[in-house]
């Protein structure tokens, strides 16, 4: 059997090429997905992670091996769902109302998908009456909201005042990110949390998932 | 000496604030696209841009930021690129009356090269596109601002000096702990490099941080290059106290710290986000007591 530690440089390097391929070439050769996960996948990631806090990463580069590890993981999505194998959690992410910023978003969105999360993603400028029928129609756990501009960040309040009247409030966990969003103003408008970067964000969906 | 050196010839130059924010007070909506404005209500636009001249801006901007096709796209606008332009210009023409420049304003696309989310060819055509049109309509220069990648700042400047206008190349250092490094890691270093090779008139930083962290800033600029530079910082960091974004800096605090910036060698000093024309009034009146001392 060959050594798939090629998989481990294609994510971190962002190619998506080579991640798909190998991914291929090891399911080919009987490779476990799990093992693939555990012992490429997972750690590339981690190590993509740790580049971005110590600055030798920045957008870009985690944007990249975030869809390297995307790719590789689609083709595995199969055979997990096959062998029973459920999602780290359900997602719905999307940029709040009246902003058509999606840079940020889209690192996010690709880096919980990563993490082994079923994410759907509504694009951006995103009406709270979609997020709550995207909530209703996938029982997502958890919400990301992002906003790029001091002016649209009230359209997150109003989307969490939409789940509150929509009495889907307690179903879901509400995460809030993007370049001009505190903590603070998470708790100011009753947030479940706030990420301020990827990272964080994959690491606070992780902990509401392990806490429910 | 090029053009620019002839309007830098009697001294550093007071540019303008925040439109985004005046166009809101005047009613803009949450979500609208500010540079509609152009054709949909010019008469308030102009009020910004007359505001800014009569607090003392020498050069004034156009409200063209996203007035490229990529950007326009995303409000389905990119059919009008070419009117809301010229529109823009003319605009900021009428509002200078003779006693400010026209400098008109050029945005990122918002979408990531390195990513494949658009293609080199596809952003080289959507700013040459917007630049011919600003110019047509007879800007003073062009300004490329809040860039991030200096792939793409590359790309817009080479589109921008077909017109043969003056080109300014404007970063947005606002990543990293230090705030030094924009949100695709460009240093100042690369950053000077990219305008200096691709002949820019002069390189900036624009947003992304208050004035404070602009010096290191402007030192590094300098020392990467021998552009003028251009600065324009935000009012300060930004907080949300009941549900409105206010910066931490009042217009005195702001203009002080600002104008310590043209010490650090400053040739274009203005303000962005949390700025107004009240911030520029104190700026000038700062400015102009350290220009003729």
């Amino acid at each position: 059997m060959s050594d798939f530690g090629g998989l481990y440089d294609a994510i971190l390097n962002g190619d998506q090429k080579t991640s798909v391929a190998l991914t291929k070439q090891a399911l080919d050769e009987g490779v476990e997905p799990l093992d693939l996960i555990h012992r490429y996948m997972i750690p590339a990631m981690d190590e993509a992670g740790k580049r971005f806090e110590c600055e030798d990463f920045f957008v870009p580069e985690l944007l990249l091996a975030a869809r390297a590890m995307k790719g590789a993981l689609e083709l595995l999505r199969p055979r997990l769902a096959a062998s029973g194998a459920q999602p780290a959690g359900r997602v719905v992410i999307g940029t709040v109302k009246g902003d058509l910023h999606d840079i940020g978003k889209n690192l996010v969105s690709s880096m919980l998908e990563g993490g082994g999360f079923e994410v759907t993603d509504l694009g951006a400028d995103v009406s709270p009456e979609r997020f709550v029928e995207a909530v209703r129609k996938t029982g997502a756990q958890i919400v990301c909201l992002s906003a790029l501009l001091t002016v649209t960040m009230p359209s997150m309040k109003t989307t969490i005042e939409a789940f509150r009247q929509a009495g889907i409030r307690d179903q879901v966990k509400v995460l809030i990110g993007g370049a001009p969003v505190t903590e603070q103003y998470a708790r100011e408008i009753g947030a479940d949390g706030y990420g301020g970067n990827a990272n964080v964000a994959v690491a606070l969906a992780r902990q509401i998932v392990a806490a429910s | 000496m090029t053009q620019l050196q002839k309007w830098l010839a009697a001294g550093p130059l007071v540019t303008d604030g925040a439109w985004g924010t005046e166009l809101q007070n005047r009613g803009l909506a949450a979500g609208e696209a500010p540079d509609s404005w152009n054709l949909a209500h010019p008469e308030r636009v102009e009020e910004v841009g007359t505001a800014y001249r009569e607090a003392g801006s020498r050069v004034i901007l156009t409200n063209t930021f996203r007035s490229n096709p990529i950007a326009l796209a995303g409000s389905g606008l990119e059919g009008e690129t070419e009117a809301i332009n010229r529109a823009g210009v003319a605009i900021s023409r009428k509002a200078a009356a003779g006693q400010a420049l026209v400098f008109a304003s050029i945005g990122p696309t918002g979408k990531l090269l390195m990513t494949g989310d658009v293609t080199a060819g596809q952003v080289r055509d959507a700013f040459a596109g917007q630049a011919a049109a600003l110019a047509e309509a007879g800007a003073d220069a062009l300004v490329i601002e809040t860039m991030s990648d200096v792939e793409e700042a590359g790309l817009a400047l080479a589109a921008a000096r077909e017109t043969g206008l003056p080109v300014i190349v404007s970063f947005a250092f606002d990543s990293g702990r230090k705030r030094d490094r924009t949100m695709t890691g460009a240093t100042p270093e690369q950053a000077a490099r990219v305008a200096e090779e691709g002949g820019a008139d002069a390189v900036g930083a624009n947003c992304g941080a208050g004035p404070a962290a602009f010096a290191e800033i402007c030192r590094r600029l300098r020392a990467a290059c021998d552009l003028p530079v251009w600065l324009k910082p935000n009012a300060g960091l930004p907080s949300v106290v009941d549900g409105k974004v206010l910066y931490s800096e009042s217009p005195d605090e702001f203009a002080a710290s600002a104008v310590e910036l043209l010490g650090a060698g400053a040739s274009f000093i203005g303000g962005c986000c949390g700025t107004s024309p009240e911030f520029i009034r104190a700026l000038a009146k700062r400015a102009g007591a350290c220009v003729s001392s």
